[in-house]
């Protein structure tokens, strides 16, 4: 019924520039494949969601075209369109009941006897008792679950959610990440889910598109963004990222050289996405967790061939599972190092000198004409 | 502890009686209503109770008048002036409707398509309010009058042939016709119909317009599911509003109407100050008001507006 790729989503060219001249969305090409969970993480106002409103025929697209399959939908109402959407804060009708809501869209397709597919859905979604209660009697996470419920029943090629989560409080939302998960696995439908919380987008999507100021940043699979980011923003963005402005020294086969504060660091070749020419910057990257910490006076035990940096601890909070230290050196002011708290150093305190090393292959290296702090403040404010 | 030590005291002294909380708090509340209640009482709640007694009194104004439980007031009124009864109805009625076909889509266009507008057909709703009644009324006499333009067109355009034919027009006039008195009330009446109807459209979240669409109903569709259903409220209390006042009005049927039109406001009217029959329009006004009351009861019953939100 469904060939392979019924359910694959091609954005060519799509844009969107608002009557007053405001462009959420830049030329954008964007492939989703089918039977994917794709993400487009991203803050507020970076497009993410006027992308996903194209895709879905609420908002018209100033230029470019959308394809479903192989079925082009750019002028089609949302009424024709093969996909249903998640809203955020759900847009349940407030005067139908559970069963009514998830049987709308069947009853407008003129399909007659709904209530075996509304019930079997229902239990998907666990609300069967609920059939007959109005959604305001309904907690959020019930009432989340009802909109998923009333989007799935359609068999959608697509399902588009928007911020499906965001009302939620924290524990709800893990629980309903795992869920949407699992019912994606069961349906198999291509899923294009909008998100600020990078956490989610990791923990839910295969594909994640890191979007900003109207354009896409990066798209790779969560490990990969994580790993590999090629942008500031995406460093700053997608987790913490300690960033060092440092001098291409020398070339070595596989490997670059950099010059940082006197030291030198490793850089390998294939993790540099700047054109690294000799005498040129470019901004040296780091996870914090990848970091690890040793007190000045065992710096003569640490391997060779690490990267170094010796700093002093300005700071450090105890979170349980690890320890975050924040580091004072002469590369960076701020440096942040997280520690599993496997054998805890007792002289690792505030004040004391230490030696922060990890390994060549954790280095990623970024073009330096970018903001180094690109990022770190959307990263804070959609956190708060 | 407490218990020990009260024990081991000697029961020399009675404890002191708990006092009692303090009554002036929970006292508020009356005397923020004494206000209005005593409002209610005086005119309306006083006044009521001496026109009941009113309609079953017998006399005449020379001999004065006696409460006598002269039920019989009530049936014969009702039998006597059962077709302005009838007519007050059908005219309030088609005014309603008119209020509501001519309202819905400016409600709507208000609440969803006016954006910077918005205020400004507001304010053009509510305008008419700054003017006198009678003189709006009046107005529409120069409106409909015989020789006036709209009469013309009408005459023209062959609407009135039609109109003749139904009953609603007599002759080349519109004034004095029954069309006209509807026409005055609908008039008169609209900004009710409409404001509630705005205010109800207005609460109704866009999104649940895009959901519907997302979910493959078409606009009128979308009307007819979500959009009409939601405003229930709105054209519940709309057309309550108007129906009622419409249905007790005299001032249009006497401006703009003709023997032929009288309402039974112009009955009771009549009764209260030209014929000085007390007892026959006071329960002329107590069968209006039954009347009306169990109209609205079946219609809100009916209507099923208690289980909107």
């Amino acid at each position: 019924m469904t060939t392979e790729n019924s359910g694959d989503v091609r954005l060519s060219g799509i844009s969107k520039t608002y009557d007053n001249g405001f462009t959420a969305v830049q030329p954008l090409d964007l492939t989703v494949p089918h039977g994917s969970f794709f993400a487009l993480l991203g803050a507020s106002g970076c497009g993410k969601t006027t992308t996903l409103r194209m895709i879905a025929g609420l908002e018209e697209p100033s230029s470019g075209t959308v394809h479903l399959g192989d079925q082009e939908v750019t002028n089609l109402p949302p009424y024709k369109r093969p996909v249903n959407t998640v809203f955020q804060s759900y847009a349940l009708f407030p005067h139908l009941d559970i069963f009514e809501n998830v049987a709308f869209g069947l009853r407008r397709r003129g399909i007659k006897s709904v209530k075996k597919q509304v019930e079997e859905m229902l239990d998907l979604v666990q609300l069967g008792e609920q059939a007959r209660k109005k959604p305001h009697q309904l907690s959020g996470g019930q009432q989340q679950r009802v909109a998923v419920a009333r989007a799935l029943i359609n068999h959608p090629k697509v399902l588009l959610l928007d911020e499906p989560l965001g009302a939620l409080d924290l524990k709800l939302r893990r629980q309903m990440q795992l869920e949407l998960k699992r019912i994606q696995t069961e349906v198999g439908i291509t899923f294009v889910h909008v998100t600020h919380d990078q956490e989610e987008a990791m923990t839910m999507a295969d594909t994640v598109a890191v979007m900003n100021a109207g354009r896409v940043e990066q798209l790779g699979s969560p490990a990969d963004l994580y790993e590999n980011p090629q942008t500031t923003f995406v460093a700053n963005f997608l987790g913490t990222s300690n960033l060092i402005e440092a001098e291409v020294d020398t070339r070595s086969g596989e490997d670059i050289v950099l010059k940082a504060g006197g030291g030198k660091l490793v850089l390998p070749r294939a993790r540099c996405s700047a054109p690294a020419q000799t005498g040129g910057k470019v901004l040296v990257g780091i996870r914090p967790e990848k970091i690890s910490l040793t007190h000045a006076d065992d710096a003569g035990e640490i391997p060779a061939g690490r990267n170094r940096i010796t700093g002093r601890i300005a700071d450090s909070s105890f979170i349980g599972v690890s320890t975050q230290y924040v580091i004072d050196s002469a590369v960076c002011p701020e440096f942040e190092v997280y520690a599993q708290n496997i054998e805890r150093d007792s002289r690792l305190v505030p004040g004391a000198e230490v030696v922060l090393h990890w390994s060549p292959a954790h280095t990623f290296g970024l073009d330096a004409a970018q903001d180094i702090d690109a990022g770190v403040d959307t990263a804070e404010e959609e956190a708060a | 502890m407490a218990t020990v030590t009260e024990a081991e005291a000697p029961p020399l002294a009675p404890r002191p009686a708990p006092k009692p909380p303090k009554k002036r708090g929970r006292l508020v509340p009356y005397w923020l209503l004494l206000p209005g209640l005593l409002w209610l009482v005086v005119f309306f709640a006083l006044p009521m109770i001496y026109q009941a007694s009113t309609s079953v009194q017998t006399g005449s104004l020379e001999e004065g008048y006696k409460v006598t439980w002269h039920f019989a007031t009530y049936w014969d009124s009702l039998a006597e002036y059962w077709p302005q009864f009838l007519r007050s109805v059908s005219y309030a009625a088609a005014a309603t409707v008119l209020c509501l076909l001519l309202g819905y889509p400016l409600a709507y266009l208000i609440a969803f398509r006016a954006g910077r507008w918005r205020n400004l057909i507001m304010i053009l709703v509510i305008a008419p309010f700054f003017t006198s009644f009678l003189i709006r009324t009046l107005a529409w006499k120069t409106i409909l009058a015989d020789s006036g333009p709209v009469v013309h067109t009408l005459n023209t355009l062959g609407v009135l042939d039609v109109t003749d034919w139904l009953g609603w027009t007599a002759g080349d006039r519109v004034l004095a016709t029954p069309l006209a008195v509807v026409c005055g009330l609908t008039y008169n009446f609209l900004p009710f119909m409409i404001l509630p109807l705005y205010t109800s459209l207005e609460r109704i979240d866009g999104r649940l317009h895009e959901a519907a669409g997302d979910l493959y109903a078409r606009p009128w569709t979308t009307f007819r599911k979500v959009t009409f259903p939601l405003s229930m409220p709105g054209v519940v209390s709309g057309t309550l509003l108007t129906f009622i006042p419409a249905a007790g009005d005299y001032v249009n049927a006497e401006l703009l109407g003709s023997t032929d039109t009288r309402m039974i406001g112009n009955v009771i009217q009549t009764q209260f100050l030209r014929i000085l029959d007390y007892p026959t329009a006071a329960a002329l006004s107590f069968i209006l008001m039954a009347a009306i009351l169990l109209m609205v009861t079946v219609y809100i019953r009916r209507s099923g507006t208690e289980d909107l939100v």
